[in-house]
């Protein structure tokens, strides 16, 4: 009676076990499918008002309907196998780029706020941030094209010229220059490029976005003041205790050692 | 095909199948010809919606979006609530409109039985039926069982993923999501998805996907559990054939053991799919609504058969 107690319970025992082993094995394999495929693909340009990609991510439904609301058919829907997450919406501005809908239907078809209601005016959408290549823009160059500046919807703002006179043997330059303040990545301009592969082009912002930091102070712009805390005296702290003091700007030379 | 066991009313009832009409054969399918219906017409009013600027009526979309989440002319949404929950449990709060949704869909099969999502709905079925059919007729011997319950595990795991990797764990490796989405937005490898589905399920395990693994027929199976609409079992008309059981794409859910105490295919994994009621030569299974749920046992008042032929 006890034996197949036992026995039954060793039964229980391994059974338990080899679920187990095939549970976490299974899971494993399982969620590393999915960090793979959810990792962000660095090219990837969402609809107006996606959120950051790994909360766009987690909340897209994949139901396609803001590929659907949109009148210029600039959205797809992501395929299996391909560079970009799995059925999520995203597209590609060489192609056919963001028009910029005033009423922004794609963003008012979302379901789940994978595309953020919060963005009222689609002139703050930040989709990504258009790049000049400085080597093969025409207008760099010196020839007189300056059609993304033509064509983006945010002209003088998103893209200004930047003029240089004609100086002897080199005539006027006017120079396409993007602001990242007002650029929506809407993507007209890489459309509009006439260069064989497009000289401006739309990136994730985290694909060209530096970031200066706390610490640079331009002294020279009326937005930043020189403060007395910025003083360098802040720090080493120790160090200036232990050296001897001086007097600002007095070295070997003022001690009379040569 | 033992001669002893089944009974002679079995054999007769096995005969009388065996000698029907052409037309008459043609009317056991129908049931399978409605399903068909239904799931590329849904395909289709999606396709129309995506491709064609279907209309319901001037500026509105007749379907639009995808079997995850979608607004039908404009009236109301719908969503997976599947999906929807994974997205919950992947951290990110859904709009109203998802859960309005969800809870539409979701209370939409509580009536009419959660899985009849697989079997009338779900585009994966059409490629499953043919696996099964096919493999009815060839000679592929069994390799290994599995439990039909590892599909509650599957589920459970889907849900805890999510937790643990904060994004709606099946749905980023859905089966069913690839193929729908491919054929209403355009193609993508998702069809290499479905020709292991259909392979493994042809060749490696019996109703492989849908019958074992498939997390969201787990998902409405527990659903359905309590629909009102569900197979009414007439044990009294019933000979023992057992065609409904060998069409049964879960035979589980015909034990008879249980249908003589309750009078009805209790089981959520039954997915309405009708081929059994379509197919019994005594008429013995038919659809009917039981109302309250609870009702259980006590079934001469309402055997009456009167749903005999087909």
């Amino acid at each position: 009676m006890s034996d197949t107690r036992s026995a039954s319970r060793r039964d229980f025992l391994v059974k338990l076990a080899q679920g187990s082993a095939l549970a976490a094995t299974a899971g494993t394999l399982w969620a590393y499918l999915l960090k793979q495929e959810v990792r962000a693909h660095p090219f990837a340009l969402r609809p107006p008002g996606a959120r950051a990609e790994r909360d766009f991510n987690a909340a897209c439904i994949k139901c396609g309907q803001c590929v659907n609301a949109c009148p210029y058919d600039t959205l797809t829907l992501a395929g299996a196998g391909g560079d970009i997450p799995i059925g999520t919406p995203h597209f590609t501005p060489r192609d056919i780029p963001c028009y910029l809908c005033p009423d922004i239907p794609c963003m008012k078809a979302c379901p789940t706020g994978a595309l953020s209601p919060a963005l009222a005016d689609i002139n703050d959408s930040r989709m990504g941030l258009a790049v000049i290549d400085l080597e093969n823009c025409l207008s760099w160059k010196g020839l007189r094209c300056e059609i993304c500046h033509r064509e983006c919807p945010l002209k003088g703002k998103a893209i200004v010229l930047e003029t240089h006179p004609r100086r002897i043997s080199r005539h006027a330059m006017f120079m396409p220059i993007v602001h990242s303040e007002h650029c929506t990545g809407c993507g007209i301009c890489e459309k509009a490029c006439p260069t064989a592969e497009a000289a401006i082009r739309i990136l994730p912002h985290k694909m060209v976005q530096g970031k200066i930091g706390e610490h640079y102070r331009l002294g020279w712009t009326s937005e930043t003041e020189i403060t007395q805390e910025f003083q360098p005296s802040a720090a080493p702290d120790a160090a200036p205790e232990a050296a001897p003091r001086k007097a600002p700007g007095m070295d070997y030379l003022n001690e009379g050692g040569l | 095909m033992s001669t002893d066991f089944p009974r002679a009313d079995a054999q007769a009832s096995l005969a009388r199948l065996r000698a029907r009409t052409l037309s008459a054969r043609l009317w056991s399918w129908r049931t399978l010809v409605l399903r068909r219906l239904t799931q590329f017409g849904i395909l289709l009013m999606f396709f129309g919606t995506a491709h064609w600027g279907w209309e319901a009526s001037r500026d509105v979309p007749l379907l639009s979006g995808n079997l995850s989440a979608s607004e039908f002319m404009g009236l109301f949404p719908m969503a997976d609530p599947f999906a929807a929950l994974q997205i919950l449990l992947a951290g990110h709060v859904l709009q109203a409109e998802v859960w309005t949704g969800a809870a539409i869909v979701f209370g939409f099969y509580m009536l009419v039985g959660g899985r009849v999502y697989c079997a009338w709905v779900c585009p994966v079925n059409a490629v499953t039926d043919l696996a099964g059919w096919l493999r009815q007729r060839l000679p592929v011997a069994t390799l290994f069982a599995l439990s039909r319950t590892t599909r509650y595990f599957v589920l459970a795991a889907a849900l805890f993923i999510s937790v643990i990797t904060g994004v709606a764990a099946f749905e980023w490796v859905s089966p069913i999501g690839m193929m729908h989405r491919e054929i209403v937005f355009g193609m993508g490898l998702g069809f290499l998805a479905l020709t292991a589905i259909f392979l493994f399920d042809l060749l490696i395990l019996r109703n492989g996907w849908c019958g074992h693994l498939c997390p969201l027929g787990a998902f409405w199976s527990l659903v359905g559990k309590a629909a009102p609409l569900r197979v009414r079992f007439d044990a009294d008309s019933c000979t023992r054939c057992g065609e409904c059981a060998r069409v049964c794409p879960e035979p589980q859910v015909l034990n008879l053991k249980k249908l003589d105490q309750s009078g009805w295919v209790t089981a959520g994994e039954c997915s309405n799919c009708g081929r059994c009621t379509a197919l019994c030569p005594e008429g013995s299974l038919a659809f009917g609504l039981r109302w309250p749920v609870r009702v259980r046992s006590d079934n001469p008042d309402q055997s009456n058969q009167s749903t005999r032929g087909g």
